[in-house]
């Protein structure tokens, strides 16, 4: 079902809803996922971000949305100045990522209370994004719904144990998915739900046994 | 309701003794679940938006590949100088298109409708027409409720992106919803407003997404001032009394269908039509060079990368201009 306020809209910063917008979506993405604020970025472009990114702003957009900066800020091209002031380093280059979609990025990303996170998202239009992997593990949500990030080890039990805490909390789950880097290794479940997880329950979730990390993401209206 | 078909918003609007803008709103609400005054209150902001952005435009800005910047301005002036050949309306549609697609081009605040690259051709019709017939803010959204509709059953059924469909698919569907739009504004019946959409839209059938380096700049900013006006055109005609031979949703088919046996290279990919003339290359070619540069660098000390005051990291060579 088309969302009208993506005919009318997104408000945002031009010149492109795919190279800018949703480049500016992705960094505000990345740093909720970080859970912390960044200090250090390395930026990798692909395809067609690599090759007309710096004409349509996707770099001072990747940049600006990991300060924090929604698409529509009039300060997305001062986002270089803003980040020296502020204290993020970052680099780019470019990177050929096998199979990817044209406009995709990879970065890794230091947090001030060192937390390190390996993000892999695209922009699919309209200033949609989609990520596609995290700390090398296969994913793919959009930010389209609330969406809980479980890191956990790949033990049995673990899946049980957190659709239960939603089920108490009354929370309905829109859409799933859980992948692991091997088996025993560490694991990645990814959960949309319609309604926001209420914090004791994302609380509740990371005391669970084998559960390593629990980001939850906020839907943006 | 789901909005994927002019005909059957028109039919549901007359069982229920709704506007077609209504049907618009009530689908919103229920697909997001919020209230009216919600519905309302975000498409005032995308209207508002709209109109701050023509305000603070003033033609000093130029766009980062340096090829748009301005022409808002000199149409601007030219409107309240001069003796424009289309009369004064056309000429301010065409200054207001202008600063819009240039606003985009250079980073500013914009409202993508239905994308970025055709920011323009809306406000580019409502705005002068909302101080030309003293139209009232209500009016105006049900204006934008009416385009949204429109610009929705289009996005289903056929594409509004250049990559997928090519420029029509972009200007062309842009300009359908202002022609919607206007038709309203007018008080026109929505048969009309159909034929007005059907119209504008035909009009603009086959036009190719072919942008210079790949960026959002030449010919999209000029672009938007023929959707815009095709747009006026189109709406006069309707209102006139005249009719589109192929119904409205078959004309949104026929849109997608050219779209999608449009070569890849005319759409969005910057390899064919404009994009690949001499003087097109050699654009991209300028714009690229500095790249290719840098990467020089690495290899040879000569070479030197240092740290502007504004942040961004420039290259100076020994003979590099």
């Amino acid at each position: 079902m088309i969302d009208i306020f993506d005919i009318m809209g997104p408000i945002m910063v031009g010149p492109s809803s795919s190279h800018t917008a949703g480049a500016v979506r992705i960094g505000r993405m990345a740093r909720t996922l970080l859970g912390d604020t960044p200090v250090k970025a390395a930026i990798h472009l692909h395809g067609s971000f690599a090759t007309t990114g710096v004409g349509h702003g996707t770099d001072k957009a990747l940049v600006a949305g990991l300060l924090g900066m929604p698409p529509d800020d009039l300060d997305i091209p001062l986002s270089f100045d803003i980040a020296a002031e502020k204290g993020l380093k970052f680099t780019f280059d470019e990177i050929d990522l096998r199979d990817a979609h044209p406009n995709s990025v990879r970065m890794e990303l230091t947090g001030e209370n060192s937390r390190r996170l390996s993000i892999q998202a695209c922009s699919t239009g309209g200033g949609r994004i989609l990520v596609t992997r995290l700390d090398g593990i296969h994913v793919s949500f959009t930010g389209d719904y609330h969406t809980l990030i479980i890191e956990n080890m790949d033990n049995r039990g673990n899946l049980a144990d957190v659709t239960t805490a939603l089920a108490l909390a009354g929370v309905n789950v829109a859409n799933m998915s859980m992948n692991r880097s091997s088996k025993g290794g560490n694991a990645m479940m990814i959960i949309e739900t319609d309604d926001p997880v209420p914090d004791y329950i994302v609380q509740l979730i990371e005391r669970q046994p084998g559960i390593l990390q629990v980001i939850h993401y906020r839907r943006e209206s | 309701m789901n909005l994927d078909s002019m005909s059957d918003i028109l039919s549901a609007a007359r069982q229920e003794g709704k506007a077609f803008w209504e049907i618009v709103l009530e689908t919103d609400m229920k697909n997001r679940g919020v209230s009216r005054m919600d519905s309302l209150h975000k498409m005032a902001e995308a209207w508002h938006a709209m109109r701050e952005a023509s305000q603070v435009y003033t033609g000093e800005r130029r766009s980062v590949s340096g090829l748009v910047g301005g022409q808002g301005k000199l149409m601007r002036d030219y409107a309240s100088e001069k003796t424009p050949i289309g009369g004064d309306f056309v000429a301010q549609v065409i200054a207001e298109a202008l600063s819009m697609g240039e606003s985009n081009a250079c980073m500013r605040r914009i409202v993508a409708a239905p994308t970025a690259g055709a920011c323009g051709v809306l406000p580019a019709v409502l705005i002068p027409l909302y101080w030309q017939d003293n139209l009232t803010e209500e009016q105006m959204l049900e204006a934008l409720f009416t385009a949204s509709g429109i610009g929705a059953v289009i996005a289903y059924r056929a594409c509004i992106s250049g990559a997928a469909g090519g420029c029509q698919a972009e200007i062309g569907s842009a300009s359908a919803m202002a022609a919607g739009a206007l038709v309203y504004l007018r008080k026109g019946t929505e048969t009309q407003m159909c034929h007005a959409v059907a119209m504008a839209l035909k009009n603009l059938l086959g036009l190719v997404c072919d942008p210079v380096a790949g960026l959002v700049e030449v010919p999209c900013v000029k672009r938007n001032v023929i959707g815009a006006v095709n747009a006026i055109t189109a709406a006069d005609m309707a209102l006139a009394g005249i009719e589109s031979c192929i119904p409205v949703d078959e004309v949104i088919d026929a849109m997608g269908e050219v779209g999608r046996r449009l070569p890849v290279e005319f759409r969005e990919t910057a390899l064919g039509g404009l994009a690949a003339t001499p003087t097109g290359k050699a654009v991209k070619k300028n714009l690229h060079g500095g790249r290719k540069k840098r990467t020089l660098t690495i290899k040879d000390a000569r070479w030197k990368l240092e740290k502007s005051e504004s942040g961004e990291v420039v290259l100076s060579a020994p003979g590099a201009t």
